[in-house]
């Protein structure tokens, strides 16, 4: 099945899909935007890989928004210019036309805005940071924006436990600094922190820099409080490590996007501070080499090692080139990041220095360097997190976040870099090596139709053949939605329409995203 | 006329560390804090490692005074390119009490003893920001002193300096064995890389006390009171000109 644009068409209750009088500006995912410099306006068109038609929710209202004026004075805005922040992606590459902004302070009036807008038919785009990297965070056409912004008070945190429970529009940073102040940390990380919210993170399944130690969101949430389309809040707070009572629902919340519930509180579990971290960034010749510095890595390292990144030579030049951050090591085709995080300073240095005097010695890394002071290894860090940022100055980004067998991790850079030949200005790969996570990065100087065409599906196939992910950790949103075929079979998509119907009825929450548009799955 | 470089490398809390006053108000909480070298010393470092590099200087010796732990920052040094060290042995009070003009006795002896033709430190330490200790070095060396150092070359057989200072930048010549300090745009550090961190581990560091070099270490100043910054006001939002003007007259400012 080579073809993945399908035209949205009716399901549910409505039996027409009709363009109304709102307006369309769905954008080609990826416009050519002049590199950094703030935002300008694409004009309105419709590209053929959107191919989305507004379904026929209602419009806003005078009534509506003296309603929303009612429930939350000061915090329902319609003022175009605050509004321009939240229509557009981080990545600027997608634009909604929402004209109202909620921002709820409680659960309570979350509950009341879900419940009416679910009685009214409005569609309804919650949003936390708005850091997404697949269109999910932003509304499609005037879908309404709920914000979890106000949403930021921390419950309680048990120092015994280290189960922190707030509200869902927490700064994943902000938390970080509260526990840490306790001596805990926050089992995620990832280059979005300053302006993420937990909610978000939760309903996106994050994964991030910290995986590969603590695991995935969905082993160290806990609890949710959640609101359902209809405005019936849903407790499974329950604090608590063990509790196998029922079918675990939360589950079912957290990597859904936005798309069956609102998440306005989560309880999640926190790891206690390290006391000692370290980061050694190194040089390899080739990819077999990075492979083998992993195993021994894993081998001498075990239960210290919290990091594995990996990139290659042209994220370090882009890095250079856009940001200015400096090489500390040798030129190399590759770079490693190995962090370890510990409770004792001089036994995880010995380990490390055991394991970097082996790698040398074998001439396994070509070159390398130690931290263990804060200041160098937030500057180490910011090589690896902020190739994102660099990217976004190298013109229009075309991104894939594949999950693949770790030892074919990079052969995919290789094979879209001859695929692609002279077409692209620079094909990138990094990621979190240790997960079996792909970063690859396509820039071209501006937006290319046929250069997306040569990409996919191409990418894409190349995923499914090796039963890989078509979408590691950064979820589905607009973007992939209707890619997802390509890793999860017929029947699991119909289940999930199911879920969908179950929950939300009446589809207000967050349309055209995550699930795949329903032709398919027919 | 390759001299040796005599350089001076101090032990601080890391800067991206939050700084907590201790209770007692004595001085802040340096147990389990991360320290690392000062930054400027960093640079003062990769400098004389330069010149060596350059074959303008022959020989590049880190000094660190303090406890058993400035060991660690001398190695540091050493990963950078430093030949060997000197770890004068300064624990307890007497470490407490260790001011600019201590260290600067300590270096004018050891500036002499190792017969170095220049003196390299930072512009100032990071905790004590005092930006004394290569004045004065200088100064009881009877040598003269190239401060706020953004550059620096071999000029004949002395110096050319240029310094920052607030009008701009001021080039001095001077002659040689002289005190430079660094500042901060002098140069980037490099980072210490495995191959150099494995050889540091081979490099001489020696031991020796202050009172060998005939320096004594008594204080002439007392610390009465370490505190905290006092909490930032929350600002107040006005609605019109005529609330400002009331607002400020009510608070006694107009």
């Amino acid at each position: 099945m080579t073809t993945v644009f399908y035209g949205s068409r009716a399901w549910g209750l409505f039996h027409r899909a009709s363009s109304s009088s709102s307006r369309v500006w769905t954008h080609p995912p990826f416009v050519g935007l002049s590199p950094g410099r703030g935002l300008s306006r694409p004009p309105p068109c419709r590209a053929a890989h959107s191919g989305v038609h507004r379904l026929p929710f209602a419009t806003l209202s005078q009534q509506d928004r003296d309603f929303f004026q009612t429930l939350l004075p000061g915090r329902a805005l319609t003022d175009p210019e605050v509004l321009e922040a939240s229509n557009v992606d981080w990545l600027k590459s997608v634009r909604g036309s929402s004209e109202l902004l909620l921002r709820p302070r409680t659960t309570e009036e979350v509950s009341q805005i879900l419940r009416y807008c679910n009685a009214r038919g409005l569609a309804v785009t919650p949003q936390g940071g708005n850091t997404g990297l697949v269109g999910g965070s932003v509304p499609v056409f005037d879908e309404i924006i709920l914000s979890t912004a106000l949403l930021n008070q921390v419950l309680s945190f048990d120092v015994v436990s280290g189960i922190l429970t707030c509200q869902a529009g927490c700064v994943l940073e902000a938390l970080s600094s509260f526990v840490g102040e306790q001596d805990f940390v926050m089992p995620l990380d990832l280059g979005a922190k300053g302006s993420c919210h937990i909610g978000g993170n939760v309903a996106t399944n994050a994964g991030g820099l910290r995986l590969l130690r603590y695991g995935p969101l969905r082993g160290t949430v806990l609890g949710l409080e959640v609101v359902l389309a209809d405005g019936t809040v849903l407790d499974s707070q329950a604090p608590l490590r063990k509790d196998n009572t029922g079918y675990d629902l939360k589950q079912l919340f957290i990597g859904s996007e936005g798309t069956l519930g609102v998440v306005t509180a989560v309880s999640i579990l926190c790891p206690r501070k390290p006391s000692a971290v370290n980061l050694a960034f190194l040089g390899c010749a080739t990819f077999p080499q990075v492979l083998e510095t992993f195993q021994r890595c894993r081998g001498m390292l075990g239960e210290v090692l919290s990091a594995f990144e990996f990139l290659d030579s042209a994220c370090m030049k882009l890095v250079q080139d856009h940001l200015k951050l400096t090489n500390p090591i040798k030129e190399s085709p590759f770079y490693i990041l190995i962090e370890t995080s510990g409770s004792s300073a001089a036994h995880d240095e010995e380990k490390l220095h055991r394991f970097l005097q082996e790698v040398m010695t074998s001439s396994l890394v070509a070159d390398g360097t130690v931290a263990t002071e804060d200041s160098k290894i937030k500057a180490l860090w910011a090589l690896r997190e902020r190739i994102t940022e660099a990217l976004t100055h190298d013109g229009c980004v075309y991104k894939y976040d594949l999950s693949l067998p770790v030892q074919h991790i990079y052969q995919l850079v290789e094979d879209m870099q001859e695929h692609l030949g002279t077409r692209a200005k620079n094909v990138v790969g990094y990621g979190h090596l240790g997960d079996g996570n792909l970063h690859l990065n396509i820039t071209s100087p501006s937006h290319d139709p046929a250069l997306l065409a040569a990409i996919e599906p191409y990418v894409y196939e190349w995923t499914a053949r090796h039963h890989g992910s078509i979408s590691a950790e950064h979820g589905l949103g607009l973007k992939k939605r209707n890619y997802v075929h390509f890793s999860k079979p017929a029947p699991a998509l119909r289940l999930m329409w199911q879920i969908k119907s179950l929950l939300d009825p009446r589809g207000i929450l967050n349309p055209y995203k995550t699930l795949p548009d329903r032709a398919s799955t027919d | 006329m390759a001299g040796r470089v005599l350089v001076g490398v101090k032990r601080v809390i890391d800067y991206a560390v939050k700084i907590r006053v201790k209770p007692d108000k004595t001085g802040v909480v340096t147990d389990g804090v991360k320290h690392s070298m000062n930054p400027f010393c960093e640079i003062a470092v990769e400098e004389a490692v330069r010149l060596r590099e350059k074959k303008l200087m022959k020989e590049v010796i880190a000094v660190s005074c303090g406890p058993q732990q400035c060991q660690e920052t001398i190695r540091t040094a050493l990963a950078m390119g430093a030949d060997r060290g000197i770890h004068v042995e300064v624990s307890g009070k007497d470490y407490e009490n260790l001011g600019p003009l201590q260290v600067s006795k300590i270096m004018a002896a050891l500036a002499k003893k190792e017969e170095a033709s220049l003196v390299i430190v930072g512009k100032q330490a990071i905790d004590g920001d005092c930006n004394q200790t290569g004045q004065m070095t200088a100064a009881l060396l009877d040598w003269p002193q190239g401060t706020f150092a953004s550059e620096v070359s071999v000029d004949g057989d002395g110096l050319k300096v240029e310094r920052e200072i607030d009008g701009g930048l001021e080039s001095v010549r001077i002659k040689m064995p002289a005190v430079v300090t660094a500042d901060l745009r002098l140069n980037e550090p490099r980072y210490a890389t495995l191959p150099n961190i494995m050889k540091a581990k081979k490099k001489k560091i020696a031991s020796v006390k202050p009172a060998d070099l005939g320096v004594e270490l008594t204080s002439r100043l007392e610390i009465l009171a370490v505190e905290d910054p006092p909490q930032r006001q929350s600002g107040v939002k006005v609605e019109s000109v005529q609330d400002l003007v009331t607002k400020l007259r009510d608070s006694g400012t107009l």
